[in-house]
Parts: structure tokens; C-alpha cells; sequence
């Protein structure tokens, strides 16, 4: 039986998040306190008095996720429980890579005992597909429409796992829905490891990115496929793996499936952009 | 054991004593001496707690919550901006019901960035659903904290409580005061114990999705905790009475009231100053007394009416103002009032913003004041060449 429980969950048809979420709590198991923040999965994942966690789970504020989970963690020490206790804070791009950044930051440089989650759909799903800094270049959302003077988000997305990274903790990697393998592998492996560990996965949103729900597995590997979303690992600091992709797939075959970037279809200069966005993927993480 | 110390080493005391399992705070004058000490005992091993230092008072707030989340007792200090950054979390911990002690060293609130005392900061968290204490002295600073983790942490309350105690006039200020035995404070204060935890042998989901079928409600159980604290309140003062053999705590303090004509109400430090003027007008045959609020959240107003219902003129004096508006507390005392029997005459005198001096002199003229008229609010010693010389936009 998950420890997720679908049945009290509201997620729409097709939710990346839902789906790489229960992933998560099932490969921690039961001795698993979760701290989440505010966004699409603690709102559809907890309406009062229902919950789909069946594990201890608590929800606080949007941006301090990981700084909630560090009380949590802090306490385990105290009672001598968190060898048997696993630690995880979750939460959304914006949630991680905007706002909650300063928490993870501090979070990570206190080398604490946690894992964090970000799912990543790219923007602020939750409020109505707004721009976050991990929306990709020329995206389409609600605060970055395109128009007669604009093609989208006018930056390239944040290097999180680089900023991660940088904090030289343990274990750094990002995965997607498209590769469940690889993605339960990296997060047995992450909690496998001691410190503060981060994994970021990949989870289209078919409301958001408007795309039909059936495509939600498709789009998460054509994204891999494509180099747009680099599969890799960094333990320490530096890069140890990254999932190759031999023969990258054109971009357009991951753009076409989606009404967020059906603007940049016939705008040749702007594909070029993403293009180019994919190859020095390739190039720096050696896909 | 008596020891002279700052009022900051007096909480830490306190803290010691009540053995908090995490502790999480980020610095800010004039609350760094509490932290800085506490730090000191965990590092002796005089304590044994988790200290976490983190990357800002929101994190510091976010911390404790966790921890009292996961059913371990837990402490912070801030102050001013500090407060105000913790500001969501405040609402939250609250809502969440979890009992955490918080020093407030209160202290003005920026723009301009002022380090001196006043109660605009600890006023700004009034409606959060927090109980709060305001001390008079550095004793009553120490032995607040004891008695709000034995209130926070009672069933039938579960709510936070934050001790103010004026910046740099008491926290760094020294005096005499009694640090109560180990053995008398583990009497007095049990362990925290609770189910209400996340632990995974029963798990339990906290902070829900709540629709507008049931959002109302936690308000409601929360006014409900507030009004129980009320009476909790004194009888827990009156506990700590007997275990420690002094008094301390409870809502009001009526100082020289019985046949007085004119008082002031106030909170804090400021009334160890009124007292010394009320003795002294005492002395030439003037019928002056004090109102001190201890409680201001929840407001004690039972007791306020009871207190002040057959005094003719009242002057309530603070440090905070609701801008655009009067003294907070002013226009509490006055709501009191309507529609009661018994009227005084209320004033309302903001006094001391941004740690300017409130002397004995100012306090003799604030009661020569409500000799003469009913004023809502008057500014006390403000200068009005400072006011002329300031930029026109
Ligand atoms: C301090 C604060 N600011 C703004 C919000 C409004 N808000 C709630 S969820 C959300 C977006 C969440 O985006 P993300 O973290 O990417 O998660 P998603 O919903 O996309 O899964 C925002 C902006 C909030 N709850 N708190
Ligand atoms: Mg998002």
C-alpha cells in the first residue's frame, strides 16, 4: 500500500507532481517525517480533514520548507531518534529556487540530516502559471505572455543544481517522471547518504504547460531526450554522472507537445535560442 | 540564590532552566546577550538543547516550529525587525497551536532604524492568537518565562506565549535577581508531553488545506484558548507563588488604588517609574495610583473594568501608537467602558517612541494633565523645532 494515498488527493488528470511525490514517500517508508511548503501538492494533498499522507507530514509557510524541516530534524537529534528517522522538505520550483532559496541555502550550509525535493514544473503553478526562476527561456506563462514585443520569459533558466552544488553537501542530482527508474535509484541513493542531500524532478504540469494528461510521460522524457533537462549527479561538488544522450532529439518534438512554448513553433531565431540552450547542456554536462 | 546580573542573563537563566530540547535565533540588538549566553551553556554543557543558528528570523521561527512540530520544547528571542520578519510564522505557530516560549526585547520598529526601546514591535504581533506578557523588573522577566512554558504548554490553552521586557532597559540593564533551584522549576514545570506530534509510529498530517467550512472555527477554538488562559493565568501565578515564595505573574497589578482619583495605566518598565512617582505624590496628599497591565493578550478586561470603575480620571500611557488612529490600548480601556456603569474620564499619552526618556517629571506632568482635561491622544515631549526642520516632500 503507498503512503500516499490518491484517494485523498485532488490532483489534476496527468500531475507530474503527484506522481514523482508518491514516488518519494513510498521509496522512504514509513519512518519518514515530511515538511512540505505551499504550492499545488500540499493544496491538493491535504484539504482538511482529509490528508494523503501517511506518514507524519507538515505543511507551515511557502518559503520555509527546508528551515521547518531543520526544527523537525533538530528535535529527532534531541530525542537520539533521527538515525531511524528520515527527513525530507518539498516543495515546488518557486518554492525551492525563488522565494525558499535563503532557507535551502542555510539549510545546506548547517549540513543538516535532510533530504529536499524540489518538483519542478517550472513555474508558480499553484497561483495560475506564473513565471518562477526555473521557468525555461521564451516560455509562455501568465506574467511573461507573449506579444508584439515579446517572445515569452526573456531568461534562461536558473542553474539550481549548480548553486547546489556549490554548497559542496553530499549529494546533488536532478531526475524526471520520464526515467522512473533512474529517479527511485537517485532517491534511494540520496537517502542512503549522510547531510543534507538535493534532488530536483522534473514534473510536467498538463494544465500549466498545456498539454493533454496522457502526455505527461512522453514530455518528461523528451525533455531528457532533448538535452533541455540534463540528467545528472554531483556528489561533493562536483559532477559524477549524467545520463548521455547520444542522439539528441530536436527540440521541437519536446516545444510542439505544449501550448506554453506553441508561440516560438514558426519564430526560427527563437528556436535557434533553444537549440543552443540544449547543446551547451550537452557540452558542459557531457550528455 | 540571588546573583546580580543583566536582565539578558536572567532569561537565559530562566531558559536553562526549562530545559528547551531546540533552541534557534538570529541576532539583533538588543536581544543578542540572551542568545550569546545561552550559546555559552550549550557549549559548556550546561545545557542540553540543539542550538541552530540560522540564516534569518523567518528560518529562526521556522525552526522552532519544527521542533515543537516533532514534540520538543523549543525557544527563540528577537526583536523590531526581527519580529517583523518572523512575522508570518507568528500567525502560523499560533494557528498551528504550538506552545513556544518567545522573548520579544522590545524595540522600536524601522524606518528610521532605531536600536531603542519602545512596544511597537511586540504590538504588531497583538492579533496573532499569541498570549502576551509585558515584565516589569529583570525578576519578572525571568520568572515569566518559567510560568509561560507551564501555560503555553497546557492542554486545554496549546498556544504561544511571548515575554516582552523592554529593550536595553531591562535586558541590559542589572539587577539583583533570584534564580530558583533546578530541583523547584522541574517541580513546577513537567516535561512537554504531547501526542499532538509527527511521529511515525502514529502518523497525523498538520498545518491543512482549510476551506471556508472550517477556517472560522480555528479562530473561534483559539478566543476560546485565550478566554481559558484568563483564568489559567492567575492560577498559575499563584502556583509558581507557592512552589518559588514570591509573587509574580498574573494579569493586572493594582498599585495604590483604593481611594485614588487619578491614575495612570501602562505597561512594562514604565511602571516601576509611576510607582516612584506615585509614592511621591502620595507623600504631598495627592490620591494618585497605577494600573499595570502584565496580560495584554488576551486582554484581562474583567479585571481592567474592576480595577478602574470607581476611579473618576484615568491616563493610559504607551509606547506604541496605531497610526492615523490613538494608542492601542487607549482605545481598548475606553471600549471597556462603554456601556458599563462606572465612567472615568480616559486620556490617552503615547509616550517614549524610539527610546526617548520617560523621567519622573514627564510621569508628574502626565497626572497634572488628567487633573485638567479629557484628551484622546497627546504626544508627550515631542519637539517642535525637530518637526519644523524636517524635509517637505
Ligand atoms: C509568502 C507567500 N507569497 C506568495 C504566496 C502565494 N503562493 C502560493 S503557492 C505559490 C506558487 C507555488 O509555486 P511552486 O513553488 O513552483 O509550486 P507549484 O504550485 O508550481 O507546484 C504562490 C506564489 C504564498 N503562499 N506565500
Ligand atoms: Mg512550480
Amino acid at each position: 500500500m503507498s503512503l500516499f494515498d490518491s484517494k485523498f488527493s485532488t490532483a489534476c488528470p496527468g500531475c507530474g507532481q503527484e506522481i514523482a511525490a508518491k514516488i518519494v514517500v513510498d521509496i522512504a517508508g514509513k519512518n519518514t517525517i515530511i515538511s512540505n511548503a505551499t504550492g499545488c501538492l500540499e493544496v491538493f494533498s491535504s484539504k482538511y480533514p482529509d490528508s494523503a499522507w501517511k506518514v507524519p507530514w507538515v505543511h507551515s509557510l511557502f518559503e520555509n520548507s527546508a528551515a521547518v524541516a531543520s526544527g523537525v530534524e533538530a528535535a529527532l537529534k534531541h530525542l537520539g531518534k533521527l538515525k531511524d528517522i528520515k527527513v525530507i522538505a518539498q516543495a515546488g520550483d518557486g518554492g525551492t529556487a525563488d522565494i525558499g532559496l535563503q532557507a535551502l541555502s542555510g539549510m545546506f550550509e548547517r549540513g543538516q540530516e535532510i533530504l529536499f525535493c524540489c518538483y519542478d514544473n517550472e513555474a508558480y503553478e499553484n497561483t495560475g502559471v506564473q513565471r518562477s526562476g526555473l521557468t525555461p527561456l521564451n516560455t509562455n506563462t501568465t506574467t511573461t505572455p507573449p506579444g508584439k514585443e515579446s517572445v515569452g520569459n526573456t531568461r534562461p533558466k536558473k542553474p539550481m543544481l549548480e548553486i547546489c552544488a556549490a554548497h559542496k553537501i553530499p549529494y546533488v542530482a536532478s531526475a524526471s517522471i520520464g526515467f522512473i527508474k533512474d529517479l527511485k535509484d537517485k532517491v534511494k541513493k540520496a537517502l542512503s547518504i549522510r547531510g543534507p542531500k538535493y534532488l530536483q524532478i522534473f514534473v510536467p504540469c498538463p494544465l500549466g504547460w498545456r498539454h493533454g494528461p496522457e502526455l505527461t510521460m512522453k514530455i518528461a522524457k523528451l525533455a531528457v531526450e532533448t538535452g533541455l533537462y540534463p540528467l545528472v549527479e554531483f556528489e561533493n561538488g562536483k559532477l559524477t554522472s549524467a545520463m548521455k544522450i547520444p542522439q539528441p532529439k530536436p527540440v521541437e518534438e519536446y516545444l510542439k507537445l505544449q501550448g506554453r512554448f506553441k508561440h516560438l513553433l514558426k519564430n526560427k531565431q527563437e528556436l535557434q535560442r533553444i537549440e543552443e540552450t540544449a547543446k551547451a547542456n550537452i557540452e558542459s554536462f557531457g550528455l | 540564590m540571588k546573583r546580580f546580573l543583566e536582565g539578558s542573563r536572567g532569561v537565559a537563566e530562566a531558559i536553562r532552566l526549562c530545559k528547551p530540547g531546540v533552541i534557534s535565533a538570529y541576532p539583533i540588538t538588543p536581544q543578542t546577550h540572551i542568545v550569546e549566553d545561552l550559546a555559552q551553556f550549550v557549549a559548556d554543557g550546561e545545557l542540553k538543547t540543539e542550538f541552530v543558528n540560522v540564516e534569518s528570523e523567518h528560518s529562526a521561527a521556522s525552526v522552532v516550529l519544527g521542533a515543537l512540530a516533532t514534540g520538543v520544547r523549543a525557544f527563540t528571542a528577537t526583536s523590531s525587525q526581527g519580529l517583523l520578519l518572523m512575522g508570518e510564522v507568528i500567525y502560523n505557530i499560533a494557528g498551528m497551536r504550538l506552545p513556544l516560549v518567545l522573548t520579544c526585547a522590545n524595540r522600536a520598529v524601522s524606518a528610521p532604524i532605531s536600536i531603542w526601546n519602545d512596544h511597537q514591535d511586540s504590538l504588531a504581533m497583538r492579533d496573532t492568537g499569541w498570549i502576551q506578557l509585558y515584565a516589569e523588573n529583570n525578576q519578572e522577566a525571568l520568572d515569566f518565562h518559567i510560568q509561560a512554558y507551564k501555560l503555553a504548554e497546557n492542554k486545554e490553552i496549546m498556544l504561544p506565549v511571548m515575554v516582552c521586557m523592554d529593550g536595553y532597559i531591562l535586558t541590559h540593564g542589572y539587577e539583583p535577581v533570584d534564580i530558583p533551584e533546578q530541583k523547584k522549576v522541574d517541580q513546577f514545570l513537567p516535561p512537554y508531553n504531547t501526542s499532538y506530534k509527527l511521529d511515525p509510529s502514529h502518523p497525523i498530517t498538520m498545518g491543512h488545506l482549510a476551506e471556508p467550512s472550517c477556517y472560522m472555527e480555528t479562530r473561534v477554538d483559539i478566543q476560546n484558548a485565550l478566554n481559558r488562559a484568563l483564568e489559567m493565568i492567575p492560577q498559575i501565578a499563584k502556583e509558581f507563588g507557592t512552589v518559588f515564595e514570591r509573587n509574580s505573574g498574573g494579569l493586572v497589578e493594582s498599585y495604590r488604588l483604593e481611594d485614588a482619583q487619578y491614575v495612570l495605566v501602562a505597561k512594562g518598565s514604565l511602571a516601576g517609574t509611576i510607582k516612584e512617582v506615585v509614592d511621591n505624590l502620595r507623600k504631598k496628599g495627592k490620591k494618585v495610583g497605577m494600573l499595570r497591565i502584565i496580560t495584554y493578550r488576551p486582554l484581562p478586561v474583567e479585571a481592567i473594568y474592576q480595577a478602574l470603575k470607581n476611579i473618576p480620571n484615568v491616563g493610559i500611557v504607551e509606547k506604541a501608537i496605531s497610526l492615523g488612529a490613538f494608542g492601542p490600548l487607549f482605545t481598548e480601556i475606553k471600549a471597556i467602558f462603554q456601556n458599563k456603569k462606572g465612567n472615568p474620564k480616559i486620556s490617552g499619552f503615547v509616550a517614549g517612541l524610539g527610546g526617548r526618556d520617560i523621567t519622573r517629571e514627564t510621569v508628574e506632568r502626565i497626572f497634572s494633565k488628567i487633573e485638567k482635561r479629557q484628551m484622546d491622544l497627546e504626544f508627550i515631549d515631542v519637539k517642535q523645532e525637530r518637526l519644523n526642520e524636517f524635509v517637505r516632500f
